[in-house]
């Protein structure tokens, strides 16, 4: 059996820091010893069998039970690729969100805004086989978090990603253009590459967008790629 | 170059299914064992909103068998998690080598940017001797990727984020 191909080392300022100073919740988290560096194995170059019959899709976020979510329907389009520029297909996509008043629908919020009876904002999706996704949904609302004096969140939606290997396994978050919050975000922010947060920011695209039924966001997204493959810069 | 991370937040248990904890559930056959451990900051205090994953082999240690091998959960009000799955076998490592039995452990929270990755070895294993990523890790800090068996088919783990007793974590 051959060794797996190792995945190339993450470019510099692409990823935040475990521990960013501004992001109170890092200080007693992020641990203070370097982590070991370990060789791609059978563990990491590969991923669990994540399929739509054990893991049913559900992509349309905006109603429950035939009854329509309130605020700004949208769509959310866009392709996972690896560094290389392969697209990433049947990959299993997770997200969720804020409804339309910056509420999620979880125990643990209690932001003094309503919650919607017909939004639950999550939703699971696999890429097609060229790497495509697309799900429906409600713009999500800014919300309050006590990180500082002040402190709001800007408008975005959580996203979690398998690749063909465990080592490629990310989570992540999608911003909106023209957001205010996002100068003041320290979330945001804690990425030091300007290029790589603006790629954290979803376009608005008429493509995607409906007649008379939803604007439409694109957001791509890009895994860890082989080392042994020159890397295309520009997936953006 | 790849899209950046970002961490999960408080409110990842949107994407939370408690049966996930039970790799077994489709029907996988073999004897369960249950993985367990609290998850503590650097001041002790035990992480309670913490998203753990599991990926490891089958009991053959293969990969590529119809074994589910992939668990989440998350910390309860203790910090704890618990798992149910299957005692996974060796593995093939790079080279001519061989890895002792593991389990990859992926901890994702409010807090953490981005998610930690460590394993899960098992106590009295021959193999974790001659473990080639145990071996790259100082003797001191071999316990913190070491699970005991606590009661008959419960692997204990403890993990420290931060601070005294500092879980080794990975960058694979
Ligand atoms: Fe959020």
């Amino acid at each position: 059996m051959s060794d797996p191909t190792p995945y190339a080392p993450h470019a510099p300022g692409s990823q935040p820091p475990l521990d960013a100073p501004a992001y109170g919740s890092t200080h007693k988290r992020h641990p203070k010893l370097a982590p070991i560096r370990a060789p791609l194995t059978l563990t990491e170059a590969t991923s669990p069998r994540l399929t739509p019959e054990r893991f049913p899709p559900e992509a349309d976020m905006s109603r429950v039970n035939g009854k329509d979510a309130l605020g700004q329907r949208i769509i959310v389009g866009g392709r996972v690729l690896d560094e290389a520029g392969r697209p990433v297909p049947h990959a299993m996509v997770e997200v969720w969100q804020a409804n339309a008043a910056g509420r999620y629908h979880h125990p643990g919020d209690t932001h003094d805004a309503p919650l919607d009876p017909n939004f639950l904002g999550r939703a699971r999706l696999f890429t097609d086989a060229e790497g495509w996704y697309r799900y429906t949904t409600i713009q999500p609302g800014a919300y309050p978090w006590r990180n500082h004096h002040n402190a709001w969140r800007p408008v975005h939606i959580h996203y979690s990603l398998f690749g063909a290997g465990f080592a490629q396994r990310m989570v992540t978050q999608m911003y909106f253009p023209g957001d205010p919050l996002l100068p003041l975000d320290p979330i945001f922010n804690a990425v030091p590459d300007e290029a790589a947060r603006d790629r954290l920011i979803a376009r608005f695209d008429l493509e995607l967008t409906v007649p008379e039924w939803a604007l439409g966001y694109r957001f791509d997204i890009v895994l860890r790629g082989p080392a042994a493959t020159p890397f295309e810069e520009d997936h953006a | 170059m790849a899209t950046a991370q970002q961490t999960a937040g408080p409110y990842w248990h949107m994407i939370d299914f408690p049966e996930w904890a039970d790799t077994t559930r489709f029907g996988d056959e073999g004897p369960r064992i249950t993985l367990t451990g609290v998850i503590r900051d650097g001041a002790g205090a035990p992480v309670t909103d913490a998203m753990v994953e599991i990926w490891h082999a089958d009991p053959a240690g293969r990969y590529d068998a119809a074994f589910q091998g992939f668990g989440r959960c998350r910390t309860d009000a203790e910090g704890r998690f618990r798992f149910t799955t299957l005692k996974p076998g060796p593995v093939p490592g790079r080279g001519n080598a061989m890895q002792a039995p593991h389990v990859l452990v992926a901890i994702f929270a409010r807090g953490l940017m981005r998610h930690l990755l460590t394993r899960l070895y098992f106590a009295g294993e021959p193999l974790n001797e001659t473990d080639p990523l145990l071996a790259l890790v100082p003797e001191a800090r071999r316990p913190s990727l070491i699970a005991r068996e606590s009661a008959p088919g419960v692997w204990t783990l403890d993990i420290r984020l931060q601070g005294e007793g500092e879980t080794v974590f990975l960058e694979v």
